[in-house]
C-alpha cells in the first residue's frame, strides 16, 4: 500500500498547472480529491513520475445557475454539490447522486472533476451528467474548448481529455422535470452494480452506470419511449446493444436482467414525480 | 439450574454495564499497535511472494534487489534454511497418521499457494524494501494446483509434490454405528442436505505486525508481535528458530482484533526473530491490507453432508454427518483440529439418540486454514439449523415447532450427549420463547402470509436459528483425548500493593474483549475496591510468565475463574492476618466490602488496604505468614461450558432483483451470569455482524488457478452499518454450575447464530416459489438464479 515514489508539485493556478502538465504529459498526473487515483498508486497500477495536486487551485470550486444550465467548478467536492441549493432547484439530480457516491468521507474529498475525468463506468456522477446532456470544459495548450458529454466518455478510465489537458467545470442543462437514480450495489459504500439516472421532460433520457466500458445511454429505451411504448416494454429494450462487464458482483447475463428492472423503476419514479 | 429472564443481580459492580476502562485510549488514538512502535534503527521486512498457486522455484535472484536504494541484505528460501530448528509448527496432530507437509517460514524449492514466501528483503524503509522485493526476479516452473476441495479430495491434481495423497487425515465419532444404521433405516423421513462453507478472510481492524528487538548483550530478544497468544508464541518460537525459549520475551501491544487469526504462529514472526539475530539489529514487518488476504489465515472452507433420520412428526432419531475440510497448502498452528471442534454439536440443541460424525481434511494450493471465530462450531451449528428447517418443510411443521419438538429438555440437564459430552446446563425453549416474543414471530407470520397472497415484489422471511456451543477451552484431559499438544488451564496472580490498591496480572491475552474491564470487576466486588483501583497485567510474557492466551471463549470462564480462585486465596491469608491483628478467630470474621469485621462485634474490624499495608511493612504477622498480600491460581476447567440461545432474523427479498435486506434482528442468549452485559451486548453485535458477513455477504473467491480475486475491500464485502437493522437483544440466565461464577463465555456466540438465522430467513421468503437451496453468501444474483431456475422447474440455486 505504499505507492512507487514521485514528485509532488502543488499548482497555484490552472495555468500553472498545464505548464507543469506539458512538461511530460504522458507520465504526469493531475490530483484533485485522490479517491481515484490514489488506490490505483498505492497498488502500483498507476505510476505516474509526476503529480500536480490542483487542490489548492482557488475558484475551481462553485456551483453557479448559468441561465440555462448550471455551472460546476471542477473542484466542487461531491458534498457540496449534494448541498448546493442551485443545484438541489435546478438540477436536483445531479445533486442527489452527488449525496450517492462512496460514503460520507469520499463525499468530502472527492470532487466531480476528478470523478468525471476518471471516466470509470461504474462511478455515478457520469451517468448523472450524461442524462443531463451535461458540457465539459476543458482547458490546455492549444486553449479552451467544449465537449458534449456523449462525446467525452471514449472507453473505459478514457475519455476526450488529452494528457497535457484539464477539466474545469461541468455544465449541465437545467432540468426542471420528473427525474429518478436507482442505485443497485450489495454496500451502500459500493460502486453500483448497475445504476440507472433517468430525466423526464417531455422526452425521455436515461443513462447506465456499468452497463459498459463508459457510461452509456439506453438507447433502446429512448426510441421506444419516442415511439410512444409504455415504461414497461421500454424498460425491457434497456439492454439492447450494451456489453456489461462480467465479474465478482455480477455477470453479464444479470447486469442486463437488473438494467431492466431498474429502468423500468426509474422511470415509473421518474414520470410520477412530474416527468 | 434455574433459568432466570434478565440480566441477573447486581450485588456489588459485577453485573453492571460500567463502561469499558480500555475505550478512551482506544478511541482517543493513544493506544499503540505494534506499527506504532517507534524502534529507532529497525529495518523493515518484505516479502517475495509466489505469483503462481503451484510451482516449482528454479532460481532466485537477488542482485537487483540488493543493488536497490536503502537494502541491507536479501535472501532466498535456501539461505535461510539453515535458520531453522525446525519446520512451522502444528500443535494439533488429530491422527497418528495424520500427513504434514514441511512447512518453512521462506520456501525453499516449491510454493504451494499463491502468497507462499519465496524471498526475505530487509531496507532501511517499508518503501526501499517494497521498492527492492518488486526487484527480485524468481524463476518458476508451474505445476499443475489442486484448488477446488472436492477435485482435490479426488487427488486428480496433487497439493504438494512430496505427497502421494492429499488427505492428510480422517477423523470419526462414531459411538455407536448399528444405531444409526438402524435408525436411518426405521425413518420414516429422511433429510439429505450438502451445504458449502465458504472460505472466509478474517479482516481483522489491525492487520499483524511483528518488530523483533534483540538486547544489546546476552543474545535476547523482545518480539513485539500483534498477537492473540503470546505465550505459545514464545515457545514456538524458541523450538522453531532454536532460541532458548528463556531468551525469548514476547509482548503483544494493543491488539485490533483477531477472530483467531492471530492465534498462530506465522512466518514473520520467525523470519523477523531469525533476522534479528543473523543481522543484529531490529527488524519489523508490517502486514499490507491486501498481504493480510493472502498471508494471514482463512477461516472455514468445507464441504457439508449431513442427513437426519426423523418420525413423521419431526422427532430426529440420528445424525450422520460428512466433513472435507479444506486445510490449504499447510498445517498451521491447530488447522487440523478445527472440524473437531464442531464435531461433537452436529446434532445442536436436540436430543438426538444416534450419531456419526466423519471428517476428511484435504491439502489444496491455497491459503492455509485455520480457526476463525467459532472454529468449527458455526459450521457444525450451520448445517444442523439448515437442515432442521429443511425437515420441517418436509414434515410440513413450523419451524419453531420442530425445534420445540427435538429441544433437549431443561430437566435433563447435565445432559450426556451422543457424541460422548456433558451439557453443562441449558433452557433451550426458555430461550426460543424469549426470541420470539422479542421479534413478534406471529405476527410476522401474517404479514408474510398477506405478501404471499398480494404476490408482492418483496417477500417476507423469518430465519430462527437455535444454538449451543462448546466454551471455556478446554479441560487439559480432553485435549490429550483429541491429540492436542498443550493443555488449557490459565494462570492468575492477585496482590494488594502497599497503598491499598490491587494488581491482577493474567495468562489471558486481551485483543478487543475488554479484560481489563471485567477483570477489574471481579477483582473489585471481592476485594472491596473500585474498578479504576485494579491494574490489570497482561500480554507479556516476562510480566505474565505462565499462560495459554486468549482464543474460544475461553478467557473468562478458564482465565476469569483462575483471577477469581487467586482472589480468594489472598482473601484467605488477609482473613488470617487480620484475626490475628483482632486477636479473634479467622472464622469469627466476615468480609463485607473489602472489612473483615468481627461477627456481633461490628466495631470491631480492619479494612484490606490496611491488611495490606501491614502485610507490606511485615512488621507484626502471624507466626510462619510470609509478607505481602499475594496469590497465585491456576486453574484447569472440568469441563466445557455451553452457551446457548435463539436467534430470529427478518428478510426482505426483492424478487425482481434478488436483494436481501435484512430487516429486523432478535438474539435472546444465554451465556450464565454475567460480569458485565454491557460487554455481553458488544460480543454479540460484532458476532452476529460477523455471521451476517458469512450469510449475504463475504468470500474469498479464487479463480480455477489459485488466484485469490478478493484482495481489497472493494471485492471482498465486508458490512458495514448501513447494511444492517438494530438489533434487539435479550438475555435469559442459566449459571454454569462447572465454575465458581456460573459464568459461560459470549465471544463466538452470535457468529455460530447468526449465519443460519440469516440463510433460513431467505429460504422462508421464497419456499413458496419453490426455493430450497441457497449457496452462501447470498449474493443477488444467487437469489435471482435460484428463484429463475424453481420458477422454470430447474430446481436448485447456483
Amino acid at each position: 500500500m505504499i505507492p512507487a515514489s514521485f514528485e509532488y508539485r502543488r499548482a497555484g493556478s490552472v495555468e500553472q498547472a498545464l505548464g507543469w502538465l506539458s512538461e511530460d504529459p504522458d507520465s504526469t498526473k493531475l490530483l484533485a480529491g485522490g479517491h481515484s487515483l490514489l488506490p490505483l498508486m498505492k497498488l502500483r497500477l498507476a505510476t505516474p513520475g509526476v503529480l500536480v495536486d490542483v487542490g489548492r487551485v482557488p475558484g475551481l470550486s462553485y456551483v453557479r445557475d448559468a441561465g440555462d444550465h448550471v455551472a460546476v467548478g471542477a473542484l466542487t467536492r461531491h458534498r457540496d454539490v449534494e448541498i448546493s441549493d442551485v443545484a438541489r432547484a435546478h438540477v436536483p439530480l445531479l445533486a442527489h447522486v452527488a449525496g450517492q457516491v462512496g460514503d460520507p468521507q469520499v463525499r468530502h474529498r472527492g470532487t466531480i472533476g476528478g470523478s468525471i475525468a476518471h471516466g470509470d463506468p461504474a462511478s455515478d456522477l457520469p451517468a448523472a451528467v450524461l442524462a443531463l446532456d451535461g458540457v465539459l470544459v476543458i482547458d490546455g495548450p492549444r486553449g479552451r474548448r467544449e465537449v458534449g458529454a456523449g462525446d467525452f466518455f471514449r472507453g473505459f478510465l478514457e475519455t476526450a481529455l488529452a494528457p497535457d489537458e484539464m477539466l474545469t467545470e461541468i455544465r449541465v442543462r437545467k432540468a426542471p422535470g420528473g427525474w429518478a437514480f436507482q442505485k443497485f450495489n450489495r454496500r451502500a459504500q459500493d460502486w453500483a452494480i448497475v445504476g440507472v439516472a433517468a430525466v423526464v421532460n417531455g422526452g425521455a433520457r436515461v443513462a447506465l452506470v456499468n452497463m459498459g466500458a463508459t457510461t452509456v445511454r439506453a438507447r433502446g429505451t429512448e426510441e421506444a419511449l419516442a415511439a410512444g411504448a409504455g415504461i414497461a416494454e421500454a424498460a425491457a429494450r434497456a439492454p439492447e446493444g450494451l456489453e456489461p462487464p462480467s465479474d465478482l458482483q455480477g455477470s453479464a447475463e444479470y447486469r442486463r436482467h437488473l438494467a431492466t428492472v431498474l429502468v423500468r423503476r426509474a422511470l415509473e419514479e421518474a414520470t410520477a414525480a412530474g416527468g | 439450574m434455574s433459568t432466570t429472564l434478565t440480566d441477573g443481580p447486581a450485588a456489588g459492580v459485577v453485573g453492571t454495564r460500567m463502561l469499558r476502562r480500555e475505550d478512551p485510549a482506544l478511541l482517543s488514538g493513544e493506544a499503540r499497535f505494534v506499527h506504532d512502535l517507534v524502534v529507532p534503527g529497525a529495518l523493515h521486512l518484505v516479502l517475495v511472494r509466489s505469483p503462481y498457486a503451484h510451482a516449482r522455484v528454479i532460481s532466485v535472484d537477488l542482485s537487483a534487489a540488493l543493488a536497490s536504494p536503502g537494502v541491507v541484505a536479501a535472501f532466498s528460501g535456501a539461505e535461510l534454511a539453515g535458520e531453522w530448528g525446525s519446520p512451522m509448527p502444528c500443535a494439533w496432530p488429530v491422527t497418528a497418521d495424520m500427513q504434514s507437509p514441511s512447512h518453512l517460514p521462506v520456501a525453499v524449492d516449491e510454493v504451494c499457494y499463491v502468497g507462499d514466501a519465496v524471498a526475505a528483503v530487509v531496507a532501511a524503509s517499508q518503501a526501499e524494501a517494497q521498492d527492492a522485493a518488486a526487484a527480485v526476479a524468481v524463476a518458476y516452473e508451474e505445476l499443475p494446483a489442486a484448488v477446488d476441495l472436492e477435485d482435490a479430495a479426488s487427488d486428480r491434481v496433487l497439493a504438494h509434490s512430496a505427497l502421494t495423497s492429499n488427505r492428510a487425515y480422517t477423523w470419526e465419532l462414531v459411538p455407536d454405528a448399528a444405531a444409526v444404521e438402524r435408525a436411518f433405516a426405521d425413518a420414516a423421513v429422511t433429510v439429505r442436505e450438502r451445504y458449502v462453507q465458504q472460505r472466509l478472510i478474517p479482516a481483522a481492524m489491525e492487520p499483524r505486525g511483528v518488530c523483533v528487538v534483540p538486547q544489546p548483550f546476552g543474545g535476547e530478544y523482545v518480539v513485539y508481535s500483534a498477537t492473540q497468544i503470546p505465550h505459545i508464541l514464545r515457545t514456538m518460537l524458541g523450538i522453531t528458530a532454536g532460541v532458548p525459549e528463556e531468551r525469548i520475551r514476547v509482548v503483544a501491544p494493543s491488539v485490533g482484533g483477531g477472530f483467531g487469526s492471530k492465534l498462530d504462529v506465522y512466518a514473520e514472526e520467525l523470519l523477523c526473530l531469525a533476522l534479528a539475530r543473523r543481522l543484529r539489529k531490529p527488524v519489523r514487518w508490517s502486514e499490507e491490507r491486501s498481504e493480510a488476504a493472502q498471508a494471514t489465515i482463512h477461516g472455514r472452507g468445507q464441504v457439508q453432508e449431513i442427513e437426519l433420520a426423523a418420525d413423521t412428526e419431526g422427532r430426529v432419531a440420528a445424525v450422520r454427518v460428512r466433513l472435507l475440510a479444506d486445510m490449504g497448502a499447510y498445517l498451521q498452528l491447530v488447522t487440523p483440529g478445527v472440524p473437531l471442534l464442531g464435531a461433537f454439536l452436529y446434532h445442536g440443541v436436540y436430543d438426538v439418540p444416534a450419531y456419526a460424525f466423519t471428517c476428511t481434511g484435504v491439502f489444496t494450493n491455497k491459503t492455509p486454514t485455520d480457526a476463525y471465530r467459532g472454529a468449527g462450531r458455526p459450521e457444525a451449528t450451520y448445517a444442523i439449523e439448515r437442515a432442521i428447517d429443511a425437515l420441517a418443510r418436509k414434515v410440513g411443521v413450523d419451524p419453531q415447532e420442530v425445534r420445540r419438538r427435538n429441544f433437549i429438555q431443561a430437566d435433563k440437564f447435565p445432559y450426556s450427549s451422543p457424541a460422548g459430552l456433558v451439557f453443562d446446563s441449558g433452557n433451550y425453549e426458555a430461550a426460543l420463547d424469549a426470541a420470539l416474543e422479542l421479534i413478534g414471530y406471529e405476527e410476522l407470520r401474517e404479514a408474510q402470509a398477506r405478501r404471499r397472497g398480494e404476490g408482492a415484489t418483496r417477500q417476507l422471511g423469518v430465519g430462527i436459528s437455535s444454538y449451543v456451543e462448546m466454551c471455556g477451552l478446554a479441560p487439559s484431559r480432553v485435549l490429550a483425548s483429541l491429540n492436542y499438544v498443550a493443555g488449557g488451564w490459565e494462570a492468575a496472580t492477585v496482590r494488594m500493593l502497599p497503598t491499598g490498591k490491587a494488581q491482577v496480572v493474567t495468562g489471558a491475552s486481551p485483543h478487543g474483549q475488554g479484560h481489563v474491564t471485567s477483570w477489574s470487576m471481579i477483582v473489585a466486588d471481592k476485594l472491596g475496591v473500585s474498578p479504576e483501583d485494579v491494574e490489570v497485567l497482561h500480554s507479556d510474557t516476562a510480566v505474565s510468565p505462565l499462560g495459554l492466551d486468549t482464543y474460544g471463549s475461553r478467557s473468562l470462564s478458564v482465565g476469569g475463574t483462575a483471577i477469581a480462585l487467586a482472589a480468594d486465596r489472598l482473601i484467605d491469608k488477609a482473613r488470617l492476618l487480620a484475626a490475628h491483628r483482632l486477636e479473634v478467630a479467622p472464622e469469627d470474621l466476615s468480609l463485607s466490602a473489602g472489612q473483615f469485621s468481627v461477627r456481633g462485634s461490628p466495631s470491631s474490624a480492619i479494612g484490606l488496604g490496611t491488611l495490606a499495608f501491614e502485610a507490606f511493612t511485615a512488621h507484626d504477622l502471624p507466626e510462619g505468614m510470609e509478607p505481602n498480600l499475594e496469590a497465585s491460581a491456576t486453574y484447569d476447567p472440568t469441563n466445557f461450558t455451553f452457551p446457548f440461545g435463539t436467534h430470529v432474523a427478518v428478510v426482505e427479498v426483492d424478487t425482481e432483483t434478488g436483494k436481501v435486506d435484512l430487516v429486523r434482528y432478535a438474539a435472546v442468549d444465554d451465556c450464565g451470569n454475567q460480569i458485565n452485559p454491557l460487554i455481553v451486548d458488544g460480543q454479540v453485535h460484532g458476532g452476529i455482524v460477523q455471521g451476517v458477513a458469512q450469510a449475504l455477504f463475504e468470500e474469498a473467491v479464487y479463480d480455477g488457478e489459485g488466484n485469490l480475486l478478493t484482495t481489497t475491500f472493494t471485492d471482498y464485502l465486508v458490512p458495514a452499518a448501513s447494511e444492517l437493522p438494530s438489533f434487539s437483544l435479550g438475555r435469559t440466565v442459566t449459571p454454569s454450575p462447572s465454575n465458581p461464577m456460573g459464568v459461560k463465555g459470549i465471544g463466538e456466540a452470535g457468529t455460530i447464530a447468526a449465519t443460519p438465522a440469516v440463510v433460513n430467513a431467505v429460504v422462508d421468503a421464497l419456499s413458496h416459489l419453490g426455493v430450497e437451496e441457497m449457496a452462501m453468501p447470498v449474493t443477488p444474483e444467487r437469489v435471482w438464479r435460484s428463484i429463475g431456475a424453481s420458477a422454470s422447474g430447474t430446481g436448485g440455486g447456483r
